[in-house]
């Protein structure tokens, strides 16, 4: 086939393309509009039941808390398997670590870079602890607020301060700290089955203010320590991945 | 209170601006700069989510699109390139 009968091939290929997609943007519903009748139902009595004002926090840890349950295992699930998948293997402590660009130069990080990273660690870490701790107020919530504060671990290692990044997160703190924001997110549901409750039923005192950080029972909880959880996940991938790149020989 | 008519023209901007953040991420053949473009389009969806009404989300994609991915990208970019450095730059 020359490349002027494939132009044309595609010329009709494509035109056939633009009339059908053309077509089928004439049958979408308008813009914003909602045919289903949940999440009207929702708004209408999310507040009421749960006593959070942030109704998407609401949705992930209570009416829908069984999903969100599955959803933090595969990040728990994507650590775990990095760890794995990079630990130092038995041979390999034998050989010496070979830099791949052993010729580059490196150019150390500019003042600018590290007086802004510094500066930036402290604010970071607040409000990534802010988010995690009012999914019940604000449209936030543990799995935002987790990369957050994972971040501002980072920015302490842009500051280049690798070595206070490591030691600020050791791999057993991390591995632990994941472990616990996971096995608490299930440890509540398994209370309120020891309770004969439904799974993840929201069996802690509302409060009596909607949208106060106290109110909301399990959703704040919940939201707490899917924070920590997804934090030290974070934490923990790029620092194997850092380890990878850097080359440290623990 | 935005009108909708600021609203609806917001929407479009932000809207084409994705589109060409797509692009533009699609065209740059160099990894690192890519991924730069990966960033600032994540920056970008995380701005249509939020003129959408979507604030959660765009919290969501700010901190996955616009810095957990990007970074993840760099550091494995940075472990498997070897010393051809020249075409990287």
């Amino acid at each position: 086939m020359t490349p002027r009968q494939r132009l044309w091939l595609f010329a009709v290929a494509a035109a056939g393309l633009v009339v059908c997609y053309l077509w089928a943007f004439t049958g979408l519903p308008g813009f914003g509009s909602y045919p289903g009748p949940y999440g009207q139902e929702i708004l209408r009595v999310a507040v009421q039941q749960t006593n959070a004002t942030g109704v998407v926090s609401a949705i992930n840890f209570e009416y829908r808390g069984f999903d969100t349950v599955g959803e933090e295992f595969i990040l728990f699930a994507a650590a775990a398997g990095m760890s794995v998948v990079l630990r130092k293997l038995r041979e390999e402590r034998e050989t010496e670590p070979a830099d791949e660009a052993g010729s580059r130069t490196v150019p150390p990080s500019s003042s600018a870079v590290r007086v802004a990273a510094l500066l930036l660690v402290g604010p970071t870490a607040v409000l990534g602890w802010w988010l995690a701790s009012h999914a019940q107020s604000n449209p936030s919530g543990g799995f935002q607020g987790g990369v957050i504060l994972a971040s501002a671990f980072l920015l302490i290692y842009l500051a280049g301060e690798f070595l206070s990044f490591r030691r600020l997160s050791p791999d057993a703190l991390l591995d632990a700290v994941e472990a616990l924001g996971a096995g608490g997110f299930v440890a509540i549901g398994l209370a309120a089955i020891a309770m004969n409750l439904p799974y993840l039923d929201n069996y802690l005192p509302l409060g009596t203010i909607p949208g106060a950080v106290s109110s909301s029972g399990t959703i704040a909880l919940i939201s707490f320590f899917v924070g920590i959880e997804v934090a030290a996940a974070f934490v923990l991938i790029v620092g194997e991945l850092l380890d990878q790149t850097l080359l440290r020989s623990a | 209170m935005i009108s909708a008519g600021l609203m609806n023209t917001l929407q479009v901007t932000v809207l084409v601006l994705v589109a060409a953040g797509a692009t533009v991420v699609v065209r740059t053949r160099t990894r690192v700069r890519q991924v730069l473009a990966l960033s600032v389009y994540g920056l970008l969806l995380a701005i249509l989510f939020l003129v959408v009404q979507a604030p959660d989300v765009t919290l969501s994609e700010l901190t996955v699109g616009a810095i957990a991915l990007p970074i993840i990208l760099l550091l494995a970019i940075a472990k498997v390139s070897k010393p051809d450095r020249k075409r990287e730059r």
